[in-house]
């Protein structure tokens, strides 16, 4: 094995551990739990997340058809999310916030930050 | 036949029409419609061309971008319903295209489905946007390439051949929950632009989504429609012209002929038809018979105006 490669699998491995270490860590402190919220059907499921600040929600849209997460109170703003695609925001602060597809305004679904 | 009979077979004939598919030809006099089999524009060509000349033709829900099963390509199907066009015998003096003209508004396909219209023999085009041209964060996308007719505010109007028309957008204002919305201001702006303009002027207004309640529980229509409706009745001759539901669903009202394009991508289901207004999969074979564009022609200048469904197959 060649000298670099092999400080590079040292430093890898290093990482590693300070990232196991950093988990054990976290896991002690009650880390903010990650919500995920599925678009199927032209529905949000669930339509209703509750949240302890600091956690960041994700939308996935398992529909043939775009959709687009937005914050009735401009907090937020997808772009057109195709099949399989992906959107995330962190919520920092509590509160309520509602947040609707732009493309289908009748599917709406509400964040509780607590 | 008499009046009775004719009359009769009209609103026979609409009834079946109202959520059907087939290729149908409507004589518009006076806000009333006149079917004629669309047998006879396959098998009597000129007799299609002594109805008028077509004055123009709508083109809708082209959805470049997308992919799925329902129709992998989209750009193969707009091409030809651009060939169904460019072979008109006679060319129409311009083409409305109601909105959708991409699926993500994004910039490559802006720029793919300009490309393709610009394949079009006649180069007069009008544009509505639909919410699947308005869904990036500053709806730039849209306003750069077609925003300069309305300057930049998605309304305007236009004079052609003694018909008045009125391109409108219903997709920008959605209240959560909702349907389309027009506005306050966009309403003021009709009322202002139809002020002192004679009732016998011919009147065509296009814009994505229906501008009557199709079906509520899918957002198939526009909230505050009615204040536009009111402003337009006294006219003797108002055509509707939307598209957003890919597939064709009229409406006679007074002197008012409502009228949604198929979609030149893929179909959508029948209202209520299923768990969402999701891409409808159909057999291949069926496809292109639930795809195509809309003609309009005039017929006894100005104040007939006749319209044409032509499907791809």
């Amino acid at each position: 094995m060649n000298p670099a490669k092999y400080l590079t699998l040292r430093r890898a491995g290093r990482l590693a551990l300070l990232c196991l270490l950093a988990a054990a860590h976290q896991s002690n402190a009650a880390p903010p739990a990650a919500a995920q919220i599925e678009i199927k059907n032209f529905m949000f499921a669930p339509n209703a997340v509750t949240i302890k600040a600091g956690s960041t929600v994700t939308w996935s849209n398992k529909d043939d058809e775009p959709h687009t997460v937005v914050s009735d109170a401009g907090l937020f703003r997808s772009a057109a999310m195709d099949t399989d695609e992906t959107f995330s925001f962190t919520f920092d602060k509590p509160g309520t916030y509602h947040f609707t597809c732009s493309i289908h305004p009748r599917m709406v679904g509400t964040i509780t930050v607590e | 036949m008499s009046d009775d009979t004719l009359l009769q077979s009209r609103r026979k004939a609409l009834k079946c029409m109202a959520y059907g598919g087939a290729g149908t030809l409507f004589v518009l006099a006076g806000g009333v419609f006149t079917p004629v089999d669309l047998a006879l524009a396959a098998n009597d060509k000129p007799g299609i061309a002594r109805l008028g000349k077509p004055l123009f033709v709508q083109i809708s829900d082209t959805h470049i971008g997308f992919n799925k099963e329902a129709n992998p390509d989209v750009g193969g199907t707009l091409k030809q319903s651009i060939d169904i066009v460019n072979a008109m015998p006679e060319q129409p003096g311009l083409i409305i295209h109601t909105g959708d003209i991409t699926h993500l508004s994004k910039p490559a396909e802006f720029d793919l489905a300009q490309q393709l219209m610009s394949g079009l023999r006649t180069t007069e085009l009008h544009t509505v946007p639909g919410e699947h041209d308005t869904t990036d964060p500053t709806v730039t996308e849209y306003f750069n390439r077609f925003g300069k007719a309305s300057d930049n505010k998605g309304y305007y109007s236009f004079d052609h051949a003694g018909v008045h028309f009125i391109a409108l957008i219903n997709v920008l204002q959605f209240k959560p929950g909702g349907l389309g919305t027009l506005g306050s201001d966009q309403l003021a702006w009709v009322a202002a632009d139809l002020k002192g303009r004679s009732s016998s002027t011919p009147i065509v207004v296009f814009a994505h989504m229906p501008l009557w309640t199709i079906y509520e529980p899918w957002g198939w229509g526009t909230g505050d429609a009615d204040q536009l409706m009111a402003q337009l009745r006294r006219f003797g001759s108002v055509t509707v012209l939307n598209g957003h539901i890919h597939q064709i669903v009229q409406k006679v009202e007074g002197n008012i002929t409502f009228h949604t394009a198929r979609s030149t991508a893929y179909p959508q289901p029948l209202p209520g038809d299923g768990p969402g207004p999701g891409p409808l999969k159909v057999a291949a074979d069926q496809l292109p018979k639930m795809l195509g564009v809309s003609s309009v022609s005039v017929v006894k200048h100005p104040s007939a105006l006749a319209l044409t469904d032509t499907a791809l197959a």
